[in-house]
């Protein structure tokens, strides 16, 4: 067994919950340049380039890319020949630790609070944590800060599987089409199909951690990633909303199978300060 | 086009203004999120002072990152517009002339804004830390208990924002979108 002290774990979420927000990753950030030569609209030349610059400032001065530094969202990747050692937290407590750490040291925006009374926690937790158990002796963790005003555009629907593919489809684009400019576009799409209820969100939130322009390991959903990617673009929303050819960077799509009553599809829509990175230990 | 303003607007800086200008703004502006918004109406239903004079004023829909030791102002880009929709022809009853946020208004905020004249104005959402450059003093004048959301006077210089809804009843989201829309596959 492969031990790992707690404080480790503290300390590189802290550390996680700071550089996820004070620097745009290398694919996001390619992505961007990328439009800004191709949209066809000047307005929308013109925000890709504040975006861009926004991205350069935060970095150089270590200050949030946007003050909605988000709800803090864990994937872990838990190995099973790996102990955790000291002290009296658990794995889960020593997250919460860190988010709690992160957020104060690096004046980072604290955004969850009571859904009723709207009391602030104070200290940006709780997390939401997901885990897998895998093979190994190393602690993978993959985090992601995720704003609000492009969560709350986000969807989910059962279908009847009657509807199919193209149900699918429609389910995205209107998804998209009616967030308009709220989510902050250009977005990524982050796609649940099938599973359950419950699992599909996830999915879709997973889906989200890929990197940005990266293909699907599946060549029919690569497919389809490329044709509804080609069709959010069709629909002129634009950089900020005000209209442009580039409103989605990126469409990823993840898949698992689902009942024979049901299609369960979800969309996570990403703003493009697509915040994520991942850790081993 | 492009413009420079200064506050408090007058009724000739808005009747120049039209759907996709840009416009530097300089002096001085007001934060409200919703919270604020909420606490402003009731007292204009109940009749009561404001916290501050709302003629010819902007207000920034914003809650800005914590300052770090030395910065003005955290990372301070706009908030999405909607949830304060409510709220804001009330404010514009009071004499309110400017709105900055992200995300489009609803059919009666439009209406409003054509009838009091009053324009709303997109920051680029996601650009906290550029915008945050343009802030050059702030002062917090109502509300300190609702921390990020409190009502803070910020002095601006060239804060960079783009006209969305102008007075003539015009949505530069609906007719930037027009513009590059195309018809797809589905
Ligand atoms: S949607 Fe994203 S970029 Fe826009 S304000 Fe929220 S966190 Fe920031």
């Amino acid at each position: 067994m492969r031990q790992i002290q707690y404080s480790e774990v503290i300390d590189v979420v802290a550390q996680l919950c700071q550089e996820t927000n004070f620097f745009l990753p290398e694919d996001v950030l390619n992505s961007l340049s990328k439009a800004q030569s191709e949209e066809k609209s000047p307005l929308g030349r013109t925000v890709l380039a504040q975006i861009l610059e926004n991205a350069r400032i935060a970095a150089e001065e270590k200050v949030p890319i946007c003050q909605d530094c988000g709800a803090a969202i864990v994937f872990l990747e838990l190995g099973e020949e790996l102990e955790l050692t000291d002290g009296n937290l658990n794995l889960y407590a020593a997250i919460e630790e860190g988010v709690r750490k992160g957020y104060k040291e690096g004046y980072l925006r604290k955004s969850i609070c009571h859904p009723f009374t709207r009391k602030n926690t104070g200290d940006n937790t709780p997390a939401m944590i997901y885990t897998d158990i895998v093979p190994g002796n190393k602690l993978k963790i993959r985090f992601c800060p995720k704003g609000g005003g492009s969560e709350n555009m986000s969807a989910i629907k059962m279908l009847s599987p009657s509807e199919g593919i193209e149900g699918v489809k429609k389910f995205v684009i209107e998804t998209v089409k009616s967030a308009g400019s709220n989510p902050c576009p250009p977005i990524v799409v982050g796609m649940g199909i099938g599973g359950t209820f419950e699992r599909v969100a996830l999915l879709a939130k997973k889906a989200l951690l890929r990197s940005v322009g990266s293909q699907n390991t599946d060549s029919e959903l690569a497919v389809l990633e490329d044709e509804l990617l080609k069709e959010i673009n069709c629909l002129g929303i634009g950089p900020a909303g005000l209209g442009g050819s580039t409103t989605a960077l990126s469409v990823h799509i993840e898949m698992l199978p689902c009942h024979i009553a049901s299609l369960p599809v979800a969309i996570n829509i990403n703003c493009h300060a697509a915040r994520h990175k991942e850790v081993m230990i | 086009m492009e413009f420079t303003i200064t506050t408090p607007l007058t009724e000739y800086d808005l009747e120049q203004l039209h759907i996709g200008d840009s416009v530097f703004i300089n002096g001085v502006i007001y934060t409200a999120r919703d919270a604020a918004h909420k606490r402003l109406v009731v007292l204009i239903e109940e009749d009561k002072d404001l916290p501050f004079d709302l003629q010819g004023q902007i207000i920034y829909y914003v809650g800005p990152a914590p300052a770090k030791p030395g910065q003005v102002i955290g990372s301070a880009g706009p908030t999405t517009s909607g949830r304060m929709d409510v709220y804001s022809p009330a404010l514009m009853d009071k004499g309110l002339k400017g709105m900055i946020g992200k995300g489009n208004r609803s059919q009666a905020v439009i209406e409003a804004m054509k009838s009091y004249k009053c324009v709303y104005f997109g920051a680029t959402g996601g650009v906290g830390a550029l915008l945050a450059r343009a802030i050059k003093k702030v002062r917090i004048i109502a509300y300190e208990d609702l921390g990020p959301e409190a009502i803070y006077q910020l002095w601006v210089k060239n804060f960079p924002v783009i006209v969305v809804n102008d007075i003539y009843g015009n949505d530069l989201y609906k007719e930037g979108v027009k513009k590059y829309q195309k018809i797809g596959m589905l």
